[in-house]
């Protein structure tokens, strides 16, 4: 608990803030790219503690929110017509697909059983050798080594009745995605903290020289947070554009080797659709050859139509930034947590979840 | 101090013999083996005289006054969790409603709907846990029900109980009465029943030392209103969606504001670790042996200074204030200064992935 007290502390960030507050001499607009960024700041009332100059535009750094509605889908169709015992972590349950959310599924009897670890799901699978189990393997690269590593003990195990759902999406990819957007009008990134302390920090150097952006990877704490931002604007005044680690305690610029190690062996990269951008190239992970016995995308045929996103939502302007959730028509009418249409209002982490639950109310009340 | 009394218990009260070791369909059918089932000895647990009488309902005095009366329903799973068992749960719990509405529990009710196959061994130890509760909270349960349903069709033991108690003489409990200016108390630290609960779950076990904090909390609140009597304006247990969904179902029925002070909120360090782990926020974890209470501004030194010396009160808290600003919304200042909003949660709250 030593570091958290210390990274927590209200004075450090006040002095942060204030310095923020001091440089900044003029609009610039810093997109965080994790959803656990979002939620720190969020949670921790930072936002409303910076001086209007300094936007922050929630990045599409949530994988709950960029799982395409047709995986969701599938998986929906994996517990309730294959019968499998249908793993996943939390956040996913609640997000609709097309016809209904896993949640839902469950409520009408489906076996859906929320983890921690995937390695959990290989435990399920060796108890219950007469049913296949599935888990949804959602995440950036910080979930992805242990998804990895899930399959790699299931084939040392023999288990045959695991297999994952892979929608695995990398942060890079999206990060250029995001530059590339013409609408876009983001100056600076806090790239994401947990992220790079798998992948280390190598492949954002090019990314920062492309599009002469700043790039601070930050922590998640309230003055890993505030200390990023400061760095980002500093840099922002004085026209520079680096690539800094602000969360060196955590991130080592090689990253976790061994992670890494287990990535490369399990995974392949491949082009992947992400929910309201569309497809990118190269921006997701797929299991190698050698482990399709446990890719469920092989092992179930699933003969379901792709449904096309909700046309009211506009999620994928509001994951580059290009809009703010407040400017959805549909935003606190039809869209609201509890009947969201698209997933950036269903995880918590999501930008429109995080306007809809902080934002909006507090201009309600300023108003 | 619990504990021991609890272990001591359950060694004076070891399980009669019997000649069947699971319950049956035919254990609720009212008939032969119902009957079994009530002179086993299971229920002697329970035994006064009123209960004894096992007519279809009790009969008794009561005095002139008001009275509040109180039901709930537990079907927790698993059934025996670190620091209790369901049958404790579902003793506090109404005990505990009652004791919200300002009333000194007297008398429940107790109905089972247990599932087949249930063994003796488990049923047994949650009614000890049933005397236990009971005992300790100064209440009689006088009369009950026991159904038996197929296997498959229940989760171990459901259990209802409903309450009767007479109302402090100096108590007026209202939403009413909460005013601009008031203050919020927390009688201990949150989430720990929560927790401690999630630490068994399927798929979620982690090795803890936390236990449950369900208790009864009726003597508290009854020094409280013997000392305060009508300062102390609202009562409630932060069970289900804990003390953010009460407050903020109290802010929207009263139409005013709540700020809350997360500096002053306790939680115990090991459940705090236990949240951040499993991507909790403690203030929509459900509790058990704690209660909030709101007070007129100037009492509220007092309450506290009271409370804290309480064994139910010791960690206790001034958490926060009513407010004529932002109504309906209870807004929270975050350790750092910040400000954020506490909403009403969506359904359950579900773990977060990273």
């Amino acid at each position: 608990m030593k570091y958290l007290s210390e990274y927590r502390d209200a004075e450090l960030v006040a002095q942060y803030m204030e310095e923020i507050h001091r440089t900044a001499t003029r609009p610039w607009t810093i997109m965080e790219v994790c959803g656990g960024q979002t939620h720190s700041l969020v949670k921790n009332g930072l936002l409303q503690m910076l001086p209007d100059k300094v936007r922050m535009v929630h990045g599409p750094g949530c994988p709950v929110c960029v799982t395409p509605l047709y995986q969701i889908d599938k998986a929906v169709y994996l517990a309730e017509h294959e019968g499998v015992i249908l793993c996943s972590y939390g956040d996913m349950l609640r997000v609709p697909g097309s016809k209904h959310s896993l949640l839902e599924s469950k409520a009408a009897g489906a076996d859906v059983r929320i983890l921690y670890s995937p390695l959990e799901a290989v435990k399920i699978a060796q108890e219950n050798p007469g049913k296949e189990v599935v888990f949804f393997a959602v995440g950036f690269e910080t979930t992805a080594p242990a998804n990895a590593l899930s399959v790699l003990h299931a084939q040392r195990a023999g288990v045959q009745n695991y297999s994952i759902l892979t929608s695995h999406v990398l942060v890079p990819p999206a990060m250029e995605a995001v530059m590339n957007d013409d609408e876009s009008n983001i100056q600076g990134f806090l790239a994401a903290g947990h992220v790079c302390s798998i992948m280390g920090i190598d492949e954002y150097y090019p990314l920062a020289e492309q599009f002469q952006t700043p790039i601070v990877v930050t922590g998640f704490e309230p003055v890993d947070l505030a200390q990023g931002i400061l760095m980002v604007v500093r840099q922002l005044e004085k026209g520079e554009h680096k690539l800094e680690n602000q969360y060196s305690r955590v991130v080592r610029p090689e990253g976790n080797l061994e992670a890494r190690k287990v990535l490369e062996q399990v995974f392949e990269t491949s082009d992947r659709e992400w929910r309201g951008i569309g497809n990118i190239p190269m921006s997701g992970y797929e299991l190698r050859p050698a482990f399709s016995a446990f890719d469920a995308n092989i092992k179930f045929k699933v003969n379901i139509e792709k449904v096309p996103e909700s046309v009211e939502c506009i999620a994928g302007q509001v994951l580059k930034g290009i809009k703010k959730p407040q400017e959805c028509p549909q935003f606190g009418k039809k869209c609201k947590p509890q009947s969201p249409l698209g997933a950036p209002m269903v995880s918590s982490e999501g930008a429109c979840a995080a306007y809809y639950h902080f934002s909006q109310v507090m201009e309600e009340i300023e108003a | 101090m619990g504990a021991e009394k609890k272990l001591k218990m359950q060694l004076q009260c070891p399980m009669p013999k019997l000649d069947f070791d699971i319950i049956t369909l035919g254990h609720g059918s009212g008939g032969l083996l119902t009957n079994r089932l009530l002179d086993s000895g299971v229920f002697d647990l329970l035994k006064n005289e009123l209960l004894d009488e096992r007519h279809d309902g009790a009969i008794f005095d009561i005095e002139a006054g008001r009275m509040a009366f109180s039901t709930d329903s537990y079907v927790i799973s698993p059934i025996f969790f670190p620091g209790g068992n369901i049958g404790e749960l579902a003793v506090n719990g109404t005990v505990n409603d009652l004791a919200m509405c300002g009333a000194q529990a007297r008398y429940l009710s107790l109905s089972f709907i247990l599932e087949e196959g249930l063994t003796m061994q488990e049923f047994w130890e949650v009614l000890v846990g049933i005397k236990y509760a009971a005992e300790n909270a100064g209440v009689k349960i006088v009369t009950g029900d026991t159904k038996v349903v197929e296997r498959g069709k229940g989760d171990k033991i459901f259990i209802n109980t409903s309450g009767v108690g007479m109302l402090h003489t100096r108590a007026d409990i209202r939403k009413s009465r909460v005013q601009v200016g008031d203050k919020i108390l927390i009688s201990g630290p949150i989430a720990t029943h929560g927790i401690a609960i999630l630490s068994v779950r399927q798929g979620l076990d982690f090795e803890t030392s936390i236990v449950s904090d369900s208790t009864n909390l009726n003597h508290t609140v009854i020094s409280l209103l013997d000392v305060f009597g009508p300062d102390i304006h609202l009562l409630h247990d932060p069970t289900r969606g804990g003390v953010a969904t009460v407050l903020n179902e109290l802010a929207r029925d009263i139409r005013l504001g709540i700020d809350l002070e997360e500096r002053a909120i306790p939680v115990l360090e090991e459940v705090a670790g236990a949240c951040e782990l499993l991507g909790l926020d403690p203030l929509y974890v459900a509790n058990e042996g704690v209660f909030i209470t709101i007070v007129a501004a100037e009492a509220a030194e007092s309450v506290l200074e009271v409370l804290r010396a309480d064994p139910n009160g010791a960690s206790a808290a001034i958490i926060g204030t009513v407010t004529e600003e932002h109504p309906r919304q209870v807004l929270l200042h975050s350790k750092i200064g910040g400000k954020r909003v506490v909403n009403m949660p969506v359904g359950e709250q579900l773990p977060r992935i990273c």
